[in-house]
């Protein structure tokens, strides 16, 4: 064994034959600039700013009440904010202001390429008609007409959530709240959207189930390579699904990154206490 | 050889908010690098940093200062201070990781979590399930744990799962914390195979390992941590920082 000693300059040795690399080579899919709402003083969100890129997976981390889902209704279009803007770069590759655009292109985009799944799956179905015409209603708002298309749609975007196609012509309140919610994302799925916008997708569910749903979400958004914007304010569900974290607090955003850098080398005193009271056992 | 890795000056305070803000310095003007087919072993008492740099080169650490150099994708990619999916895309192709612990996910069988890097590559997945199902094999997993997950297995089965979940890719670099920590004679052996294996085949390796004989198989060069301290940042802390090469 030879304990070789390193002679070795940083600046020369760096730069030797290697370009080095320029990692903003792609477009995101969602720029967003200083996006503020309101209703008091640090309740709401403000001056939110980051760019979201293909295939992403964003989680937005913080106490009740810090504006996670005011934040995440800003940036589905939901509803205005009172300043800031949200761009959308569409699949021409041109963008979108969003707020400036009209509410009929709006609809479409939430219909079509975007997809939202509600906490309360009740929020989120259609709870009048059967399973299959809960996956339907975006096909045929894209002008799929043709019953055997919808119900073939239906029964292979069942199978994909794990709900036996048996249960086709259900409807949803026969279906327990963990299945109500995978019906919930075959329904939002179905159109490949591009982007997903979740608000505690499994905020309502009991343990087992909830991890059976982590770990399907997990699959459709790789298998999909979907851009996905999540809410949560569980850290372990933020660990398994999330690439990047925003960390909220009062309205603002005091830290974003890396999600396992964020989780296990937390810099603001807030993450800190975060991390540390929610994942110390 | 290229070189792979450029680590200069690298830094690493924690500040602990929680405790009064006290920081403790544990990296300091960390500077060297590695080349391809070479094994650096990181050497030092508990507590002296040792995996806190392979965090800090991994991305799972912030560093304070200094620079991290990573050969990936044809050119350096800085990772200090590089967005998150330029740090996710050096994991996927370049960045091996393998630790004394494997992080369960609920649901997923022992066989899916080993073969899950190679499909993240994009490496076709019957190829991808023969040689997971070959290394679960050499690492004496018996086959009927293989579709259930490791949430249930021994602290040795999960240690081995882990082991073929990071030698199921054919990394340009491999960061190994203790990855021998607790595991039998013959089994360790095995390890230390994987780990001549892929240096033959070029893999530049930072490893930590407390047992000596896998030291002595192993190591090319070795560094040492926390030996003297090169500086005291704060005269509250006792944590010496500073690195010597021996
Ligand atoms: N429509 C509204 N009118 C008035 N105040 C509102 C309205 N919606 C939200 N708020 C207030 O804005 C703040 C942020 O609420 P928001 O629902 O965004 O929090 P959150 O982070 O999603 O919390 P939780 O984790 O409890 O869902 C809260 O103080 C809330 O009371
Ligand atoms: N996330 C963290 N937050 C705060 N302090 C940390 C964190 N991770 C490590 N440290 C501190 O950094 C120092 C070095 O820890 P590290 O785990 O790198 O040591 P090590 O050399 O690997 O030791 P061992 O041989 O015991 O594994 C310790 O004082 C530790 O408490
Ligand atoms: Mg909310
Ligand atoms: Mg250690």
């Amino acid at each position: 064994m030879t304990l070789s000693a390193i002679s070795f300059s940083p600046e020369t040795a760096a730069r030797q034959f290697l370009p080095v690399s320029d990692p903003d080579d792609s477009m995101p899919i969602l720029s967003v600039r200083d996006l503020t709402r309101l209703y008091g003083p640090e309740k709401g969100c403000q001056n939110v700013s980051f760019d979201l890129y293909p295939g992403e997976v964003l989680g937005i981390v913080g106490e009740s009440g810090s504006g996670k889902s005011t934040l995440l209704a800003a940036l589905s279009g939901r509803f205005a904010p009172s300043g800031g803007t949200v761009r959308y770069c569409q699949t021409s590759g041109e963008w979108l202001d969003i707020y400036a655009t009209s509410e009929a292109r709006r609809r479409q985009l939430f219909r079509t390429e975007w997809g939202f799944v509600e906490q309360n799956p009740r929020d989120g179905l259609r709870m009048g008609v059967s399973a299959g015409a809960n996956i339907g209603e975006r096909l045929m708002a894209q002008g799929a007409r043709h019953y055997g298309d919808l119900r073939a749609a239906g029964l292979q975007w069942l199978s994909h959530v794990e709900i036996d196609p048996a249960r086709l012509d259900d409807f949803p309140r026969a279906f327990s709240g963990g299945m109500q919610q995978r019906l919930q994302i075959a329904r939002n799925l179905v159109s490949s959207p591009r982007l997903l916008f979740m608000d505690e997708p499994t905020g309502g569910l009991d343990v087992s189930v909830q991890a059976r749903l982590l770990d399907l979400l997990r699959g459709l958004t790789r298998e999909f390579s979907l851009s996905v914007i999540l809410v949560t304010h569980d850290l372990a569900v933020a660990r398994l699904l999330a690439d990047r974290l925003m960390v909220m607090r009062r309205s603002r955003v005091v830290e974003s990154g890396l999600a396992d850098q964020i989780l296990d080398d937390p810099q603001h005193p807030y993450t800190q206490l975060l991390v540390s009271s929610i994942l110390q056992t | 050889m290229p070189s792979v890795l450029h680590v200069s000056n690298l830094g690493k305070t924690f500040t602990l908010h929680q405790q009064n803000g006290v920081t403790l310095p544990v990296l300091s003007e960390i500077n060297f690098q590695l080349e391809a087919g070479e094994c650096l072993i990181l050497r030092g008492r508990s507590g002296a940093g040792k995996s806190t740099l392979l965090r800090a080169l991994y991305g799972n650490y912030l560093p304070t200062d200094g620079s991290i150099r990573v050969r990936h994708a044809g050119a350096w990619l800085e990772m200090v201070g590089a967005p998150p999916r330029s740090i996710l895309a050096a994991r996927r192709s370049t960045l091996g990781y393998v630790s004394q612990f494997l992080r369960v996910i609920p649901r997923v069988s022992a066989l899916d979590v080993v073969t899950e890097p190679a499909l993240a590559r994009g490496v076709d997945p019957e190829k991808a399930r023969r040689r997971a199902r070959s290394l679960l094999d050499n690492l004496n997993i018996p086959e009927r744990l293989w579709r259930l997950s490791p949430s249930t297995f021994s602290g040795g089965e999960r240690q081995r799962v882990n082991i073929a979940r990071g030698f199921m890719v054919d990394w340009p670099i491999f960061l190994l914390d203790e990855p021998t920590a607790s595991l039998d004679a013959a089994n360790r052996g095995i390890v230390l195979e994987l780990i001549a294996h892929a240096k033959k085949r070029g893999a530049a390796m930072i490893g930590i390992f407390h047992d000596e004989a896998a030291c002595e198989a192993v190591a090319d060069r070795y560094l040492e941590m926390g030996a003297q301290p090169a500086y005291q940042k704060t005269g509250e802390t006792k944590y010496a920082c500073g690195t010597n090469f021996q």
